[in-house]
């Protein structure tokens, strides 16, 4: 974990809610896709938690939606302006794990941190399938982006505008080594449920630290109590327990 | 004995600062960040008889200037404490620590001091009856002055380290608490715990947390917590440990005057994980500042 002050590049909306941001910074203590960081912003008491979307040397590209007073605020932000980031947070997706034909399995603004993820697992020369699952054609985003890294891309839609209609699980193929899934409690629990191999699911939580001082994001596993910022937020498909 | 050193019953301090409670976990993960050996001391989290899971999630809620939790006393049970997390902790933190404590019965508070008593890392135990967050105990015992009073009897009994009980603020009078802890033989008290608090979901129109109410803490609170920490210094004569929204070097100068004999730092140890070595390194030039020579002359007599 590092503390540093990043600078904004670029930000632009990618559909109506959606914002990609890059940022100049200190990305060493990054070292896993699927990885998070915190933002510190002005005047709001609590760090904002967004994946990592994707990683070139010094650049990092956050993709978020804005749902609240802080992606609100962030989103009103403009290059040159500076943002204190704790990188490096999270335990993130294992390559390791991917087997021959891996596949990843997104939902909204889960979407991004299956970007880098793709990336290293292309970089390490697998064939990689990818499901982009949105509710209407107009949230798409970063459909081309995979297919620009020679990925296998295929997009669902909750109402048929786009692809495939219905949920991500409704284009899952018949082949596939092993399962990375980012998204919605609901739609990781159907992934769970449909998928004949082993998985990882990335979760999330309201979270207060985000490095594993205060507790306040732990949940239930089959190997223990696990917080989903430290131990978290990708679970193996065998230690997930599904409460409520 | 450096300028900025300290003492709370009995046993010295390099420094006044301590994390407080449940926002510095059992230290490692802060020790991987810096050499937690130029803190004070630091409150470990708080510790139960069982093993607790806690309440459900969602448990921390934004606020204006500070934050609510729910955590309701997550730990891994007193006897993982002494097995797991205390040698864990001697390889990296070499003074005396402070051992939080919780319980939802006399019998328990008195069982686990019992088990901690004899653990030679451990120099205070600050003894919790004021959690907000789990029902049938803590608080229920730290708003009556008679609950409290029998809590520190039972600890004193099985226990030669000092006793520390830390207060909560949701109560009238805190003072008749404090008194009332004194005079049952408590070596010190802490306060203050959270102010209870309540934020909504407007979007789901429910209470934003699981637990429907939290503890506020956070410099919200900071000026509460000073009023208190004054009212109370000034009416016991044991050692006051000031806590509440104290973010910097400043907010421990205003503790320490305000009659606190050291001065735990929470919740911003998780906005800012190196909080408590800045407000160290920051203590010297604060106190340059306004001509202050050693920490020990600061308090000031009303």
């Amino acid at each position: 974990m590092k503390d540093s002050i990043f600078t904004i590049l670029t930000q632009r909306p990618l559909t109506n809610q959606v914002y990609e941001l890059k940022l100049s910074g200190d990305c060493a203590a990054i070292t896993r896709p699927g990885q998070f960081v915190n933002l510190r912003l002005e005047g709001l008491y609590l760090r904002r938690p967004i994946s990592v979307c994707d990683l070139e040397g010094n650049t990092l590209t956050l993709i978020y939606k804005v749902l609240g007073k802080g992606t609100e605020q962030l989103s009103r932000m403009r290059p040159g302006e500076t943002i204190p980031v704790l990188t490096g947070l999270g335990n993130g997706y294992d390559t390791a794990l991917s087997g021959d034909r891996p596949l990843l399995m997104g939902g909204g603004v889960g979407v991004p941190p299956l970007y880098l993820l793709a990336k290293r697992l292309r970089g390490e020369g697998k064939p990689v399938a990818v499901i982009l699952g949105f509710n209407t054609a107009s949230e798409i985003f970063y459909e081309e982006r995979f297919r620009d890294l020679g990925c296998d891309v295929s997009v669902t839609t909750a109402d048929g505008s786009r692809g495939v209609r219905g949920f991500v699980t409704d284009a899952l193929p018949e082949a596939y080594s092993h399962v990375y899934t980012c998204g919605p409690e609901p739609m990781l629990k159907a992934v769970f449920k449909c998928i004949h191999t082993g998985g990882s699911f990335s979760f999330e939580r309201r979270m207060g630290c985000g490095f594993g001082a205060c507790m306040g994001c732990s949940c239930r596993t089959v190997t223990g109590y696990k917080r989903i910022c430290k131990e978290g937020p990708v679970l193996q498909k065998e230690e997930i327990l599904w409460e409520g | 004995m450096g300028r900025l050193s300290v003492e709370l019953c009995g046993i010295p301090l390099d420094n006044p600062v301590i994390p407080a409670s449940g926002t510095f976990g059992y230290g490692y993960e802060f020790a991987e960040l810096y050499d937690i050996n130029i803190l004070g001391s630091f409150s470990f989290k708080g510790t139960t008889r069982e093993p607790r899971f806690g309440n459900p999630t969602p448990r921390i809620a934004e606020c204006p200037a500070g934050m609510l939790n729910a955590v309701g006393l997550q730990n891994p049970g007193v006897d993982r404490v002494i097995d797991t997390e205390l040698p864990r902790l001697a390889r990296v933190f070499h003074k005396p620590v402070m051992a939080n404590v919780s319980g939802f019965s006399l019998e328990e508070y008195a069982d686990t001091c019992a088990r901690l008593d004899p653990q030679p890392q451990i120099g205070w135990l600050e003894v919790n009856v004021s959690c907000p967050n789990v029902h049938g105990g803590g608080m229920s015992f730290g708003t009556d002055p008679a609950a409290a009073a029998s809590v520190v009897r039972a600890v004193k009994a099985v226990t030669s380290k000092p006793v520390i009980i830390k207060l909560t603020p949701n109560v009238t009078d805190i003072v008749s608490v404090a008194k009332a802890c004194e005079e049952a033989g408590a070596d010190g008290v802490s306060l203050i715990n959270t102010l209870l608090g309540l934020r909504m979901d407007l979007k789901a129109r429910k209470p934003l947390l699981a637990n429907i109410t939290g503890g506020l803490s956070g410099p919200a609170v900071f000026p509460v917590a000073l009023r208190m920490v004054w009212q109370v210094a000034h009416a016991v004569k044991i050692p006051v440990v000031g806590m509440g929204g104290v973010s910097s070097a400043e907010d421990v100068l205003e503790m320490l005057m305000a009659g606190a004999a050291a001065v735990e730092v929470g919740a911003a140890n998780l906005i800012d994980p190196w909080a408590c070595r800045r407000i160290i390194e920051d203590l010297p030039g604060a106190m340059d500042r306004y001509g202050i020579k050693n920490l020990k002359e600061l308090r000031i007599e009303s």
